[in-house]
C-alpha cells in the first residue's frame, strides 16, 4: 500500500478535496517511506509528531471546507529555511544545536495554507556545491542510477536532498533554494520539475543566506502543475525582506492553459559548448521541434556576455557569503571552539565548524573584497553583472521565453568532482547567467541520458513572468512525455 | 589672531578635523523594531535582527532617515536622495553580524559648513565633508567576571549619525567651539540628545602639525573621545607630542590612538599596519536608499528654530541684549524655560514682550541661574516652576513688591517651595504704596534729624539717600521707592 507516495501534488490535492483519503493517511505513509529510504540520506531530521499534528489541522480544514491548494501535502523543507524549535542548520556543523524562535516567511505561508511538514532535507553546506556532497551530515544519493550500474550517483545541489526526496517518492514535493542553479540542476538530475522564481518574487526572511542577492526559495515538484500550485502558496511581498518585490500573486495554476502559440521562443547560440554530451544537444533540438510543433515559434537570439557568467558568479556569491557567513562566530549560537583569546576562538570555531567548500568561497570572497582588489574583480563583476542583465532584456525584444538545457551533464557518480572544485563549478553554467539576472527559470525533466539518467530542459522567462514560463513549461512537459521513475534499489 | 604653536625650532600649525558619532534619537533601531531606551537590563532590547540570528533581514527605520535628512538641514548641507548603504566587514565579540552597516561611498547628507562662535567674539567657518548614518555595536563588559567578557547587546543596532568635518580647525579652542555648534544643531533640531555622559555624542578626534604654508602632515586619529574636555586635552597632548617627536627629528605614524583619562594624554592602540581591511561592499540585503525632494522640502519646512535664529529673534523682538541672547540659547532647555516664562509673564501681567524681555531674561540668567549654580541642578531641574516664576515676577511689574523683595521671595521660594504670592502674604512683604502712610513716616523722619535736614540744604546732597534708607527701614524695605521719591524730593527741597 505505497500507493499515495506516488501521487502527484495535484492528484494529491482533488483527492484530499474529494475525501478520497485524508492527509493524515498521505502523510504517514511518507514518513513510513522515509523510514525505508534512510541509506539515501535526504532528511536530516524528519518531525513525524509534528507532522502528524500538522495533518490533522489540515484534515480540519479540509472537512471545514477551508482547503487551499497546499492544504494536507506533506512535504519536506530545505534545512536552511528556519521553522520554529526545528533543526535549521544550513547542513553546517558550525550552528550544530541551533534551532530558531522564528519561521521563515515562505513556510510560514505554507503552514498557512496547511501544508504539512515531514522534516528537513539534507543539503550542501549552506547552499554552496553542485552535488550534495558538502554536508555536514554527508553526502545525499541519488536515487536514480546508470543502466545496469550499482554505482551510487549525486543528486545534485544545492538541494540535492530536497530533490532526491521527491524522486525517491518520499516527499510529495520539497522547498529548495536557488542561488545558481541549486533548484533546477538538482531538478535535472533527478527527473523533477524544479522552479526558481524572479528574485524577489519569494521572501528571504528566514532563510539562511548564501549570497543575498542571488537566493531565491521554489518548489521541487513531480510535474509543472505541482510546481504552480506550490509556488502560489511560497510566493507573496514581504516587508520584512526590503528587497522581496510589491508584486500580485497570480493564480499561476490557472495561466497552464496548454495554448502557446504565436509564443516566441529563443534558443541562445552560447549555450552550444563544445564538451556537451550528444544526448543534451539532441534532447535540446527535440525540445525546439516540441514546441515548435505545439505553434510556437523559434527565434535565435544571442546572449554574448555568457561566458562570463561563471566567473561573475563566483565573485559575487563568494563576495557576499564572505561577509554573511561572518556571523559564524561561537559567540553567540552554533558551535563553540574554545580558545586562548576571541581570535583564537573565532579561528578555532570557524576552522571546525565550516566544510572544504564553505572555505574556500569565504577565502575567495574575503580575497575579492579585500582593498587594492575589488575593482579589479567585485567591482568588474558587478558591471559585467549588468551587462548580463542587459543581454536578457535584448533578447527579450526578440523572444517571449528562452530554452536551453538545465546542465552541461547528467548525474555523475558520487565521488567524482570532489576533488576538482573547477570542475563542479562548471555544472551551473547554463543556470547561472539567469541567476545573475534575476530571472525565473525552470528545468523540465525532458528524457534521458545514453546512461539511463534523467535530463531536464531549462526554460527562462521575463521578470515576473512566471505565468508563461510555467505555461510553456507545461506544454514541454506534455510534449516530452517523461514519465520513468528510478527503479527502487533501496530499502527494503 | 594666530593660532600657531611655538616649538622649540619655530612655529607650528595644527590641523584638525572631527568625526562627531551622534546617536539619533528615535523610538526603535537602524534596522530593527527593538526600543532604543538609555540604561535598560543587559540584553532585553534585543531582537532576532540586531542580534544576527541566522536568516534575519533589516529593515530601514525611516525615522532614523528623517532625522538623518533634519541634521543635514541643520547644518546647511547637501541632501542625497539616493544613498547606499554598506557592509564595513570586521570580527568583534560586540559585533554580531560581523560586519557593521553603514554608508561609504554614498552618504544621506553631502557637503556643508557651519559657523561658529569664537571666544573673542569673532566667528569661524568649518567645512562639514558628509554625514552617514550607520548601525552603533554593542558594549563589551570586561570588568563582570574573572576571564571572560561578557556582551550586551541592547546598542547594537542603535542608529547613529557620523558627522565628518573638513580638516579645517586649527586650535583645541576651535575644535570645542565646532563640537559645541554640533551638539546645540543636533539638539535643537531634535535629532539627538547631545548626552555625553552616555555616550550619545562622542568623537574620533584627528590631529596634525605642519610647518606653516606647507603641506599636511601625517595624522592620527584619537578614537571615542566622549567629552569636549578631553577632546580639548587630546589636542593639545596631540600637539605637543606631535611637534616634540618632529622637532626631534623623528616621523609622525599613521595610528590609530586611545585617549587616557588617567593621564590626559593619548596611546597607540594600533598602527597603520595593523589597521583593519573593512572590505565595504554595498550591503545586498538593502535596496538603495532613496526619498524625494518633496519630503526634503516638508522636513524642513517643519525644521524647528535653531538656536542662531533664535538668538537673532530674542534681540530683535524682544529687546533683549546679545550677551542675555547668547546665554539663553546656549543650551536648549534654557532658552525653552525662558520663552515658556516669556509666555506665561504675558499672560500674567497682560504687558506686550517687548516690555517684558528684559526682565525675564535678566532673572533667568541672573537670578535662576545663579541659583541654580549653588544647588548643582540643571535647567529641567529647577526647583521653581515656570507658574511660580510667572508669579513673582508679576508681583514686580505690578508694583506689590520691589525688585530687591523679589529677590528675598525667591531665595524663600527655593527653601520652601511655596508659591510667590504665599510667601508675600504670610511674610508681609508686600510694597507700601500708601502715599499718606509713607508722608506721615517722611514728616516724622525730617522732624527726627533736622540737622541732616539742615545740612542737606546746605549743600549736602549724598544725604539724600540717608533720608530714602530711614524711610525703607521702617517699612523693612516695603516702601514702593518710586512713591518714596516723589514725596520726599519735595519736601526735603522745599
Amino acid at each position: 500500500m505505497t500507493e499515495l507516495t506516488k501521487l502527484t501534488l495535484s492528484a494529491a490535492r482533488d483527492g484530499l478535496h474529494n475525501g478520497d483519503f485524508t492527509s493524515a493517511e498521505i502523510t504517514a505513509e511518507h514518513l513510513n517511506a522515509i523510514d525505508d529510504a534512510k541509506e539515501l540520506n535526504t532528511y536530516i531530521e524528519v518531525t513525524s509528531d509534528q507532522a502528524m499534528n500538522m495533518a490533522a489541522s489540515a484534515d480540519a480544514m479540509i472537512k471545514d471546507g477551508n482547503a487551499k491548494g497546499m492544504t494536507g501535502i506533506p512535504i519536506g523543507i530545505k534545512d536552511l529555511y528556519c521553522t520554529k524549535g526545528v533543526h535549521s542548520q544550513s547542513a553546517s556543523h558550525i550552528l550544530d544545536g541551533f534551532k530558531p524562535e522564528y519561521e521563515s516567511t515562505v513556510t510560514s505561508n505554507l503552514w498557512n495554507d496547511g501544508a504539512v511538514m515531514l522534516g528537513k532535507t539534507n543539503m550542501d553546506e549552506f547552499a554552496m556545491g553542485s552535488s550534495n556532497e558538502n554536508s555536514y551530515y554527508g553526502p545525499v544519493i541519488n536515487p536514480w542510477r546508470a543502466t545496469g550500474s550499482d554505482k551510487n550517483t549525486v543528486p545534485g545541489g544545492s538541494s540535492g536532498g530536497s530533490a532526491a526526496a521527491v524522486a525517491a517518492d518520499i516527499s510529495i514535493a520539497t522547498t529548495g533554494t536557488d542561488t545558481g542553479g541549486s533548484i533546477r540542476q538538482p531538478a535535472s538530475f533527478t527527473g523533477l520539475v524544479g522552479f526558481k522564481p524572479t528574485y524577489g518574487r519569494c521572501s528571504r526572511f528566514g532563510m539562511i543566506a548564501f549570497a543575498s542577492s542571488l537566493d531565491q526559495a521554489g518548489p521541487l515538484t513531480k510535474t509543472v502543475r505541482d510546481a504552480a500550485i506550490m509556488m502560489e502558496s511560497m510566493a507573496g511581498y514581504d516587508a520584512k525582506d526590503s528587497t522581496s518585490i510589491n508584486v500580485e500573486v497570480p493564480n499561476y495554476e490557472a495561466a497552464l492553459t496548454g495554448d502557446i502559440r504565436g509564443l516566441k521562443v529563443g534558443i541562445p547560440k552560447e549555450y552550444h559548448s563544445d564538451g556537451m554530451p550528444a544526448a543534451i544537444e539532441k534532447l535540446w533540438q527535440q525540445g525546439i521541434g516540441w514546441l515548435k510543433d505545439a505553434g510556437a515559434e523559434i527565434v535565435d537570439i544571442s546572449l554574448p556576455h555568457t561566458k562570463y557568467a561563471l566567473p561573475t558568479y563566483y565573485i559575487v556569491a563568494p563576495a557576499e557569503c564572505s561577509s554573511n557567513l561572518a556571523r559564524y562566530d561561537g559567540v553567540k549560537y552554533g558551535l563553540r571552539v574554545a580558545g586562548d583569546s576571541l581570535d583564537d576562538m573565532y579561528k578555532n570555531t570557524r576552522a571546525a565548524g565550516f566544510g572544504d567548500e564553505v572555505k574556500r568561497r569565504i577565502l575567495i570572497g574575503t580575497y575579492v573584497l579585500s582593498a587594492g582588489y575589488y575593482d579589479a574583480y567585485y567591482l568588474k563583476a558587478q558591471r559585467v553583472r549588468t551587462l548580463i542583465a542587459d543581454d536578457f532584456k535584448s533578447a527579450y525584444q526578440k523572444c517571449d521565453v528562452i530554452l536551453t538545457p538545465t546542465a552541461p551533464s547528467e548525474a555523475f557518480n558520487l565521488g567524482d568532482k570532489v576533488s576538482d572544485p573547477l570542475a563542479m563549478y562548471l555544472n551551473d553554467v547554463f543556470t547561472v547567467p539567469a541567476s545573475l539576472a534575476g530571472l525565473p527559470g525552470i528545468s523540465v525533466p525532458a528524457g534521458l541520458s545514453s546512461d539511463g539518467l534523467p535530463l531536464g530542459l531549462q526554460l527562462l522567462g521575463q521578470a515576473f513572468g512566471e505565468e508563461q514560463l510555467l505555461n510553456v513549461a507545461d506544454v514541454l512537459e506534455t510534449a516530452a512525455g517523461f514519465n520513468i521513475k528510478p527503479a527502487k534499489w533501496w530499502g527494503e | 589672531m594666530s593660532n600657531l604653536y611655538q616649538g622649540a625650532t619655530g612655529d607650528w600649525e595644527v590641523v584638525i578635523g572631527l568625526e562627531i558619532h551622534a546617536q539619533v534619537i528615535s523610538e526603535s533601531k537602524l534596522f530593527s523594531g527593538s526600543s532604543t531606551k538609555f540604561g535598560s537590563e543587559p540584553n532585553t532590547q534585543v531582537s532576532f535582527v540586531c542580534s544576527a540570528q541566522p536568516g534575519m533581514l533589516p529593515v530601514i527605520n525611516d525615522e532614523c532617515v528623517r532625522q538623518a535628512i533634519r541634521t543635514g538641514l541643520a547644518m546647511g548641507c547637501q541632501i542625497n536622495l539616493r544613498s547606499v548603504f554598506d557592509r564595513k566587514n570586521y570580527f568583534y565579540a560586540d559585533l554580531p553580524q560581523g560586519y557593521q552597516i553603514s554608508q561609504f561611498k554614498d552618504p544621506i547628507v553631502g557637503e556643508g559648513v557651519v559657523t561658529v562662535d569664537l571666544e573673542d567674539g569673532s566667528t569661524k567657518d568649518i567645512g562639514v565633508e558628509r554625514l552617514h548614518l550607520e548601525q552603533d555595536a554593542g558594549k563589551s563588559m570586561h570588568d563582570q567576571h574573572p576571564t571572560m567578557t561578557y556582551v550586551d547587546l541592547n546598542r547594537s543596532g542603535v542608529a547613529l549619525m557620523e558627522i565628518v568635518s573638513m580638516p579645517d580647525m586649527r586650535s583645541a579652542e576651535e575644535a570645542g567651539a565646532y563640537f559645541k555648534k554640533i551638539r546645540s544643531l543636533v539638539r535643537y533640531a531634535g535629532t539627538c540628545d547631545g548626552n555625553m555622559d552616555q555616550g550619545s555624542m562622542r568623537a574620533d578626534v584627528n590631529v596634525s602639525v605642519r610647518r606653516p604654508g606647507e603641506e599636511l602632515g601625517t595624522r592620527t586619529e584619537t578614537k571615542n573621545v566622549n567629552s569636549i574636555r578631553y577632546m580639548m586635552l587630546v589636542i593639545e597632548s596631540e600637539i605637543r607630542r606631535q611637534v616634540g617627536v618632529l622637532e626631534d627629528g623623528g616621523t609622525i605614524a599613521q595610528e590609530t590612538r586611545l585617549f587616557e583619562v588617567a593621564t590626559g594624554t593619548t596611546r597607540t592602540m594600533r598602527s597603520k599596519e595593523e589597521a583593519h581591511d573593512y572590505r565595504y561592499f554595498p550591503d545586498p540585503d538593502l535596496l538603495p536608499l532613496e526619498f524625494s525632494q518633496e519630503l526634503v522640502d516638508k522636513l524642513a519646512k517643519e525644521m524647528p528654530e535653531l538656536a542662531d535664529a533664535k538668538r537673532d529673534r530674542f534681540i530683535k523682538d524682544l529687546h533683549i541684549t546679545s550677551y542675555n541672547a547668547s546665554v539663553l540659547v546656549a543650551e536648549k532647555e534654557s532658552a525653552d524655560y525662558f520663552e515658556e516664562l516669556l509666555a506665561a509673564t504675558v499672560a500674567k501681567t497682560a504687558k506686550p514682550v517687548s516690555e517684558l524681555g528684559t526682565l525675564v531674561s535678566n532673572w533667568v540668567t541672573g537670578d535662576l541661574f545663579g541659583a541654580l549654580k549653588k544647588l548643582g541642578k540643571g535647567i529641567t531641574e529647577s526647583p521653581v516652576s515656570i507658574e511660580h516664576a510667572a508669579e513673582l515676577l508679576n508681583l514686580q511689574v505690578d508694583g506689590t513688591i520691589s525688585g530687591r523683595i523679589a529677590k528675598e521671595v525667591f531665595e524663600l521660594m527655593l527653601e520652601t517651595g511655596s508659591s510667590p504670592e504665599t510667601i508675600v502674604e504670610e511674610k508681609g512683604l508686600k510694597q507700601v504704596s500708601d502715599t499718606g502712610a509713607i508722608e506721615t513716616m517722611i514728616d516724622e523722619i525730617l522732624a527726627a534729624n533736622a540737622d541732616k535736614v539742615e545740612q542737606y540744604r546746605g549743600g549736602k546732597d549724598k544725604l539724600y539717600g540717608f533720608f530714602v534708607g530711614q524711610v525703607m527701614k521702617q517699612t523693612g524695605g516695603k516702601a514702593n521707592p518710586q512713591v518714596v521719591n516723589q514725596l520726599l524730593r519735595p519736601k526735603l527741597d522745599g
